[in-house]
């Protein structure tokens, strides 16, 4: 125990010594929780918008006029052709086009019926899908007023029939993006720094040398791996405490379950990337190595972890994947608890898989950590 | 068993894969001994010595160190050894004192013992100038003086030097001698490895390695008479050359 506390404290004194490590552990994670948060969002907003009026009647102005109001659109520019359009989107200065045709207002009010063409840019398929659902919504709303206008005229019996939906959005109310990206962003901080801290830490002791000095005393493996990881584990924690205070200060991002909860996950959770980050430096020579695999290992997580995409919509086999990804349990656990409130029983499944994994870990990473060669 | 040898080696033998780095030796080391280990680069001085000190697995042989077998024993001759590595191997980001505290704290010495031999030890070195610097920050010369001093922490039974005046000027390296003499009075068992000749001349016995095997093992004097050569340089290069 007490040759446990020398190690300890030997770390800490070089972390604290180290003025180039220093702010990378403390200060970037911060700014990328601030930055990243209010970055990494999917919300589509500011579409460049430009139509091309065939029409220019009434009619065709007011619907133009709904998209101007349209706090999604940006509306852009009124093409006088199609091939103006066409050259405009190959650019990249418009991203959806809404072509009025000719004799639109007289059609619509002869045969009550007419088309809209609408052209998007769909390099990026999701960005697309949503422009096309506000696209639509637009062109409904101003249909039903229409519908009303021209009813009032012909027939004031006949109400117009309409089924209207009232979505309720539980948990995240007012659709905040922030309020679903914070928490999974904290995850990253949490998870990548541990994970590059304690991977590297051993085997910059193997590049310079002391490790062999190390190995050559009669120190017990458990006690030097408990020893030098423990203080990344106390960083860790430090960095969700920081984390959370800036969620709640800067985003105000609801807490509505228990933090002890949430610590208690998270200092399990902390030992499984301890885990990972120890099996990979007793496999690797140098620190550039360890970084590279570290780094492998951490975009695979995170892009499967349902942090940026659903893993409902994932193929059966990644989602089989996604259950040895430890990101994805901390991903859950963390929205759960901060946004939904889950309790302990809620997280239990979460919280023994974890815990299943960190043991896992652990157990290998002491066991290939080898003093003698 | 003879309780006078403190490293009793049979046969050792070290192989990676094909290549056979340690070929077979056998040699003793009697207790408060300085045993100079000799070999030109290459010739698998420092893989024997790992094996020695239980960080390396012998692929076949028998080896005692300290009254420990290093096949099955490892954990306990680390305990009764202290180690010097080519490497400097000390913490470059801690300072003299943390360093001493530290590898005295690993070693299982009590705060108490740890405080005054950091005393002695700073004051013997005459370090106290700059017991709070860091040690990164020092000369070579200092740096492997306190190497050696932090390996004798524990007042091991017996101390393993790797080439531990490579690099140093030649009045450190006397000063450094000098250490060696005064651990071995004390009746520690110095194992050291050397690339310098008339370091070899200060051992008690010396053997030569050419590789993989031991080639030649005596004292200075005799080893000179045998190969009828002035110097231990030329007895050396008598050996290497072949």
């Amino acid at each position: 125990m007490k040759t446990i506390l020398y190690i300890i404290q030997k770390e800490f004194k070089q972390i604290f010594r180290n003025k180039g490590m220093l702010p990378i552990i403390f200060v970037l994670p911060l700014l990328q929780l601030v930055i990243l948060s209010n970055a990494a969002t999917f919300e589509v907003k500011h579409i460049k918008f430009g139509y091309i009026d065939n029409d220019h009647t009434s009619t065709s102005r007011a619907l133009v006029e709904k998209f101007k109001a349209s706090t999604y659109f940006d509306v852009l520019t009124d093409f006088p052709s199609e091939a103006l359009a066409s050259s405009a989107m190959l650019k990249g200065e418009v991203d959806v086009v809404l072509e009025i045709p000719h004799y639109f207002e007289r059609d619509l009010q002869k045969e009550k019926y007419n088309t809209l063409g609408v052209t998007i840019n769909a390099i990026d398929g999701a960005a697309a899908g949503v422009e096309n659902v506000y696209v639509t919504q637009i062109v409904q709303r101003f249909n039903q007023n229409l519908k009303v206008e021209l009813l009032q005229v012909s027939d004031q019996q006949i109400q117009p029939i309409t089924i209207e939906t009232i979505p309720l959005f539980w948990y995240n109310e007012t659709l905040n993006y922030k309020t679903f990206m914070v928490p999974g962003i904290l995850v990253l901080l949490v998870t990548m720094i541990t994970l590059f801290l304690s991977g590297m830490n051993i085997v910059r002791e193997k590049e310079i040398g002391t490790l062999e000095q190390i190995n050559v005393t009669p120190i017990k493996k458990s006690q030097f791996i408990i020893g030098k990881l423990f203080p990344f584990w106390v960083i860790g924690m430090g960095l969700l405490t920081i984390g959370l205070i800036l969620a709640k200060l800067i985003f105000n991002v609801p807490m509505l379950g228990s933090l002890p909860l949430m610590y208690l996950y998270t200092s399990i959770y902390i030992l499984v990337i301890l885990g990972i980050g120890l099996f990979i430096s007793n496999f690797t020579e140098t620190q550039q190595q360890a970084m590279f695999i570290a780094w492998f290992f951490t975009v695979i997580f995170i892009l499967m972890s349902g942090l940026f995409t659903p893993i409902e919509s994932m193929p059966k086999w990644a989602q089989l994947f996604t259950e040895f990804n430890p990101i994805k349990y901390f991903v859950e656990v963390m929205r759960m608890v901060m946004l939904k409130g889950s309790g302990f029983m809620d997280i239990l499944p979460q919280l023994l898989k974890t815990l299943l994994y960190a043991i896992t870990m652990n157990g290998l990473a002491v066991w290939s950590y080898k003093k003698i060669t | 068993m003879n309780n006078n040898k403190v490293i009793q080696v049979e046969g050792l033998t070290k192989m990676f894969g094909d290549f056979t780095a340690v070929n077979a030796i056998t040699f003793d080391v009697k207790k408060g001994e300085i045993f100079g280990f000799l070999g030109a680069n290459g010739a698998g001085k420092t893989t024997a010595m790992k094996m020695l000190i239980g960080i390396s697995n012998p692929t076949s042989g028998k080896a005692k160190v300290a009254g420990f077998d290093v096949f099955t024993h490892a954990e306990d001759i680390k305990k009764n050894i202290g180690y010097m590595s080519q490497k400097f191997a000390l913490y470059d980001d801690l300072t003299v004192k943390e360093n001493i505290t530290f590898f005295g704290g690993i070693y299982g010495l009590s705060r108490k013992r740890i405080k005054e031999k950091s005393t002695v030890l700073i004051e013997e070195l005459g370090l106290e100038k700059v017991a709070n610097k860091l040690v990164g920050s020092l000369p070579l010369g200092w740096k492997q003086k306190l190497s050696f001093s932090v390996s004798l922490l524990h007042d091991p039974k017996i101390v393993f030097l790797d080439e531990p005046t490579g690099g140093v000027d030649p009045i450190t390296r006397r000063q450094f001698w000098e250490m060696i003499y005064k651990a071995a009075d004390q009746g520690t068992t110095v194992f050291v490895t050397t690339h310098y000749m008339d370091e070899a001349e200060y051992c008690d016995r010396v053997s030569i390695m050419v590789d993989g095997k031991i080639e030649a093992l005596d004292t200075p004097k005799k080893l000179k008479e045998q190969f009828n050569a002035e110097t231990m340089n030329n007895v050396f290069l008598k050996l290497a050359r072949g």
